[in-house]
């Protein structure tokens, strides 16, 4: 099992959650995160006086999936959000060591797998 | 670039218009001191403050506005409706006035009384005005927060993508030339109003109509913001950020009906105003319950936003009828525009991207509003302002409502050629729209340098050092609080 973590534009994910999707992986999460790298900062004029912030809002996307389909997000992730400009961000894949699903306590790589009607799961 | 481009264009359209007023420095105020009767003051005073409650609509369209705009375009709309408002008051303080309202009855454009005076006696000036003895101050105070009404709608189809420098470029145009003819024609004694018989007591079609037709011709050469129409070309909700901010805009907003309509009578002394306000509390009620109403219908769904869109488009509709109608008459228009609110929203989402719905509430609805007349207007209620004829209903005649049909086809064709033509011009010459990655980044830092909302996307400005200038790396001690509430490091002085 792998975490694949992503730091992205905002305008990127929404592409990169519809082929997901379409690919058989709906589970993930985002988190609005601000952070610094190459991209420079906004710099505000406040009635006169200036204010650099070197922070720029990203969306940060969780996935965990099996090993055999890490290449597949990473893919997927990367044919979206390239825009081939500074601040198009990175992404990270982490080693995790167990999973469980909280509504049945199972555990392992099949908690991972798409739920197979998911349509009727959100009923 | 960006930045010194706008400004140059607002620097050339100030610098026009000082160039102005050099015809009005003989002006003299005159009415102090002359024992005038009590029924000026009573009039003027009652015009004034009509005239108060419409100024105080500009805060209605502001926060609107922004609760129905997304948190990155917030404080471009404050910026916006106080240039805006500005730019109107002067022009039409110096040609605006004169072009609606000086000169003989029955005109196509008015030619006395520019910077209100003319070199003569204002009442002479503006001879469709001697119907109310309240003085040329208070009546062109009165016409001009009318103007910047008419102005503010405009923009409604435009937000989260225009230019700033447009609306200033355009404001010139629409408070010097463009509305002041057209409502001229309506309401200022022009021919509409003389020759045809056109009834338009407050201005469904002087105002409201002329505003939203500006904004469709602006938002066709402008077209929807990015994301608006997906790939498959279905429209998509882009919600607005602050629904409680758009509820306060909309009950402001109709707070300030109770001076557009009632004191469109110019004076109080009959007390026509307080039927005239019945009036147009029954339509603004049943707006309301009319598109909640069919919004559930339609959706299921009890809409905040068509509860508020609903009264606006009562509001929009009695306009006109408002001197001309009984209550009945009213609850019965304004139910009529809250149907018409939620079909029309639907309708043109699917094509045209208009964030507040500008098009239904004061496009569809003025029309609606001013046709109704034509059915509606009461025998008596004609007489009275001795304009037109009575209503279908009481009639049998279908005379009034051709007369109204003339006026409103009239009177859009007419704004729809000179708005387009001028949002063309800048279309070629500066531009309407700003980049898609200023789009993307909101209006408030890219045009304005500075987020409506700071907190959101600077994290603790106010720690020492932080992003600072150099020069405050070591801040003056501040009074205890006061660190909190500024967003930025400020020297004082």
């Amino acid at each position: 099992m792998k975490k694949v973590e992503a730091y992205i534009r905002h305008e990127a994910f929404e592409p990169i959650r519809m082929e997901l999707l379409s690919l058989g992986f709906p589970s993930l999460s985002i988190s609005e995160v601000k952070g610094s790298g190459r991209q420079k900062g906004i710099t505000e004029r406040y009635r006169g006086a200036e204010l650099t912030n070197y922070l720029r809002p990203k969306v940060k996307l969780e996935c965990v999936v099996a090993d055999r389909d890490v290449q597949t997000i990473v893919d997927t992730i990367l044919k979206h959000a390239r825009t081939g400009a500074v601040g198009d961000g990175k992404v990270f894949v982490l080693p995790v060591e167990e999973s469980y699903r909280v509504r049945t306590g199972e555990s392992g790589e099949e908690v991972l797998q798409a739920h197979p009607d998911p349509a009727a799961a959100t009923t | 670039m960006r930045r010194s481009s706008t400004v140059r264009a607002a620097v050339l359209g100030l610098a026009a218009l000082l160039l102005l007023p050099g015809a009005a420095l003989a002006d003299t105020f005159d009415a102090a001191g002359k024992g005038l009767p009590d029924s000026v003051g009573i009039n003027s005073l009652w015009v004034i403050v009509a005239g108060c409650f419409v100024m105080f609509m500009q805060a209605g369209f502001a926060f609107l506005e922004i609760g129905f705009s997304r948190g990155k375009n917030a404080g471009t709309v404050v910026a916006k409706i106080l240039t805006n408002f500005s730019i109107a008051a002067i022009l039409y303080w110096a040609v605006g006035f004169a072009f609606a309202f000086g000169g003989a009855t029955g005109h196509i454009i008015g030619d006395t009384g520019f910077f209100l005076r003319d070199f003569g006696d204002p009442q002479k000036a503006f001879p469709i005005m001697g119907l109310s003895d309240a003085t040329i101050e208070s009546k062109w105070f009165f016409q001009f927060v009318f103007c910047a009404v008419s102005l503010a709608i405009v923009w409604g189809t435009t937000l989260e993508r225009i230019k700033f420098g447009v609306y200033v470029i355009y404001a010139v145009i629409f408070s010097a030339l463009i509305y002041p003819i057209a409502s001229g024609w309506v309401f200022g004694g022009g021919w509409l109003q003389v020759n045809v018989g056109m009834q338009d007591f407050a201005g469904s079609t002087a105002v409201h109509l002329i505003g939203a037709t500006g904004a469709l011709a602006a938002l066709l050469l402008l077209g929807p913001r990015r994301g608006k129409y997906g790939p498959d070309g279905k429209a998509r909700a882009i919600p607005g950020h602050n629904m409680p901010l758009f509820g306060l805009g909309v009950l402001i907003l109709w707070l300030g009906w109770f001076g557009f309509n009632p004191g469109s009578t110019l004076g109080a002394l009959d007390g026509r105003f307080t039927e005239v306000l019945l009036v147009t509390q029954m339509a603004a009620s049943a707006g309301v319950l009319g598109a909640l109403l069919t919004a559930r219908l339609k959706t299921g769904q009890i809409d905040i936003g068509m509860a508020g869109n609903g009264a606006i488009g009562a509001l929009v509709a009695i306009t006109a009828p408002s001197g001309y109608v009984a209550p009945w008459a009213g609850v019965v228009i304004g139910f009529i525009a809250g149907i018409i609110v939620p079909l029309g929203v639907y309708a043109i989402d699917r094509k045209l991207d208009d964030p507040v719905g500008a098009l239904t509430a004061h496009g569809l609805c003025g029309v609606w509003g001013t046709l109704s007349c034509g059915l509606f207007t009461l025998p008596s209620l004609a007489a009275y302002n001795a304009v037109g004829k009575p209503g279908l209903f009481y009639s049998g005649s279908f005379h009034q409502l051709g007369a109204q049909a003339l006026g409103v086809v009239t009177v859009f064709a007419f704004v729809f050629a000179a708005s387009y033509g001028t949002f063309w011009a800048i279309k070629k010459t500066y531009g309407l729209r700003v980049s898609a990655d200023e789009e993307d980044a909101g209006l408030d830092i890219s045009e304005h340098g500075m987020y409506g909302y700071p907190e959101q996307f600077i994290p603790i400005p106010e720690l020492v050092g932080y992003g600072a200038a150099p020069h405050v790396a070591t801040p003056a001690p501040q009074p205890a609080g006061a660190a909190a509430v500024s967003t930025t490091q400020e020297v004082t002085a």
